[in-house]
């Protein structure tokens, strides 16, 4: 075949529409905002935890073992001063939410996205689902406060003892209920229509079909939300104050894995950070020590996190 | 048509079901006991025995009527082809034989399906044993995220089956003509396979549950030609044991593959732009391709429309 080629004139006109350096302005400008929302919040979290842990460092520094271990004081110097039963409370209110909150909230889900008829009721149900994940965590104290402390309906009270860790963690998986049936029914409704018809083609039940395809494929998206919404429950401290966190002083110190504790009086660990806080203004150590709690919470949440994300990759795998 | 046959096939199962006193194995009813018993087979018949005798079948999804008045029968051993333009309801019909409509809120069906003589819509039939006898290729390789060996074992599983599946694996790899492909990799995720090796990996999926009827929507239109060659091979290959219906828009394919063609189209209402399909004819495929009665599947077998 003969290469023809037009005249240079035309071409050098090709070559300069297709070479033309157009600034693309308007891009620019985008990318650049985008990036510095990015680095603003970089900037923001990296003072934080710099801050924090530089506050803290006379307490998770200096005396890590016994800041663990010690208990609410009323004085900053005090050699027992700690965060144990901050500990207690919310590893048992994380405990509470994953037991009640988790398979309650999933079935939940599944029954809304696999069972449940698509009618006016069901979309209204949902509708008040999204509502209550939009209530102020308040007024969920408010509701725990009635009825598990005072026990004003069914006379719950004398199931959790009243101002109870029970009653905390009942409360939190309460609150984070809605936000458990929503991120589940998401991820469920996210299994491809075709998986599902694979399944019925080839005779398995409603049943089977959710257990062997629609489930395992949406592990890893119940798995982040739920997590989430774990990580919520144990930063909360609003709705623990209406159900009677101790801010003072607590008598008890119970073990970690002391299970007879939990319908005695509690904290948790935000309550013992708010407290502390308050208090620097009459012992500015205890600014020291509210540092050194929020770093604990804050490796707290991270273990659940990474525990999350180990999870998720796994079930990530697994669907290939 | 062979009404014959039917009601000869009919006129026994009414009567077994009256002497017997028991349900007939065909009336699939009773799930609950499936798994203990081992399935009967279809009674022995000539070859042309109709296996899915459809009469008036409509279809509607709410307010809107998707196919109307459809009226075929499928023998036994034959392919069956069902062409037509889109949006003419075939995908529709074939989803009637394994009441996956069942699936669609608000999809209700009406008329007759007889599946070797037994009302496929009865009060008593059981949908997921009626998926086991009559299985479905999808229009787009539908693999399940676990392993080739998963993915055929997985009928067999739900079934109830726990032995013997290393060979019912094997065989039904064999028979989609894909062990020796697969067979040294059969822990490997499905999803590292061609879109035409899923395709027959899920046909043998399909036929691991040992199926009566096959049913294959579009089954290669995702694919090249010569994947799409392999699956037609096939298909010649199974008729012996299997019934199958399948759906194409490839005329050429139906021409080549099937012994009796449907040709639907649809009925466009002027109102409302909906559309409802309707079966044309049913005939022998060289008669619908050489010699059709009627001018619409002429004109579409021709190419002069759709």
């Amino acid at each position: 075949m003969v290469t023809r080629l037009i005249d240079s004139r035309s071409r050098s006109a090709i070559a300069a529409s297709i070479q033309g350096r157009r600034i693309d302005t308007g891009g620019l400008l985008f990318r650049s905002l985008l990036q510095s929302a990015l680095v603003l919040t970089l900037v923001i979290l990296a003072v934080l935890l710099v801050s924090v842990f530089a506050d803290g460092w006379s307490q998770i520094g200096g005396r890590l073992g016994e800041f663990l271990s010690g208990t609410l004081r009323s004085q900053s110097k005090d050699a027992e001063l700690g965060v144990h039963q901050g500990i207690y409370g919310s590893l048992w209110i994380a405990v509470s939410v994953a037991v009640l909150a988790f398979p309650i909230g999933i079935g939940a889900a599944i029954y809304m996205e696999e069972y449940a008829p698509r009618n006016r009721f069901t979309s209204f149900i949902e509708v008040n689902i999204r509502n209550l994940a939009g209530v102020p965590s308040v007024v969920y104290g408010l509701l725990g406060l009635a009825m598990l402390v005072n026990g004003d309906i069914f006379g719950l009270d004398r199931l959790t003892g009243g101002r109870s860790t029970l009653s905390a963690g009942i409360t939190l998986a309460v609150l984070v209920l809605p936000i458990v049936i929503i991120t589940s029914g998401e991820a469920l409704r996210a299994v491809p229509n075709s998986l599902r018809e694979g399944a019925y083609g080839v005779g398995a039940t409603r049943w089977e079909m959710i257990r062997t395809q629609a489930l395992p494929y949406a592990a890893p998206g119940i798995l982040t939300g739920t997590l989430l919404s774990m990580a919520r429950a144990v930063g909360e401290a609003a709705p623990l104050i209406l159900v009677g966190a101790v801010t003072g002083r607590l008598g008890d110190n119970p073990a970690l894995l002391d299970l007879g504790a939990l319908s005695e009086r509690f904290t948790a660990l935000p309550i013992v950070i708010t407290s502390w806080t308050q208090q620097s203004g009459r012992d500015t150590g205890f600014a020291a020590a509210a540092a050194g709690a929020i770093v604990v919470l804050l490796v707290f949440v991270l273990i659940m996190n990474s525990a999350a994300i180990g999870l998720r990759n796994r079930f990530e795998k697994k669907r290939g | 048509m062979t009404d014959t046959a039917t009601d000869t096939a009919r006129g026994t199962v009414v009567e077994t079901t009256a002497t017997t006193g028991t349900p007939h194995p065909l009336a699939l009813g009773f799930r609950a006991t499936a798994k203990t018993i081992t399935p009967v087979e279809p009674e022995p018949a000539a070859s042309g025995h109709t296996v899915l005798h459809t009469r008036n079948l409509n279809v509607d999804y709410g307010q809107f009527r998707a196919v109307r008045d459809v009226s075929f029968d499928v023998h036994q051993h034959e392919i069956t082809a069902l062409i037509g333009p889109s949006g003419c309801g075939k995908t529709t019909v074939l989803r009637c034989y394994n009441r996956m409509n069942d699936l669609i809120e608000g999809a209700r069906v009406t008329g007759t399906i007889e599946y070797h003589g037994v009302d496929l819509y009865g009060e008593k039939v059981d949908a997921v044993e009626v998926r086991r006898r009559i299985g479905m290729v999808f229009q787009k390789p539908n693999p399940f995220p676990k392993s080739i060996y998963d993915n055929v074992a997985y009928g067999p599983r739900v079934a109830g089956q726990r032995k013997g599946l290393g060979e019912v694996v094997e065989n039904s790899l064999v028979k989609a003509a894909l062990w020796d492909e697969v067979k040294d990799r059969l822990s490997d995720s499905a999803f590292e396979l061609s879109g035409g090796q899923q395709q027959r990996l899920c046909i043998a999926r399909a036929i691991a549950v040992d199926p009566d009827v096959l049913l294959m929507d579009e089954p290669c239109s995702a694919l090249d030609p010569i994947a799409t060659a392999r699956i037609e091979d096939l298909m010649q290959e199974i008729k012996q044991e299997y019934t199958i219906i399948i759906v194409t828009h490839n005329m050429q394919q139906a021409a080549r593959v099937s012994d009796m063609t449907a040709f639907f189209t649809a009925e466009v209402h002027s109102e409302n732009d909906n559309r409802t399909g309707i079966l044309v004819e049913c005939d022998h495929t060289d008669v619908i391709f050489s010699n059709p009665s009627d001018e619409r599947t002429e004109n579409y077998v021709t190419g002069r429309f759709g």
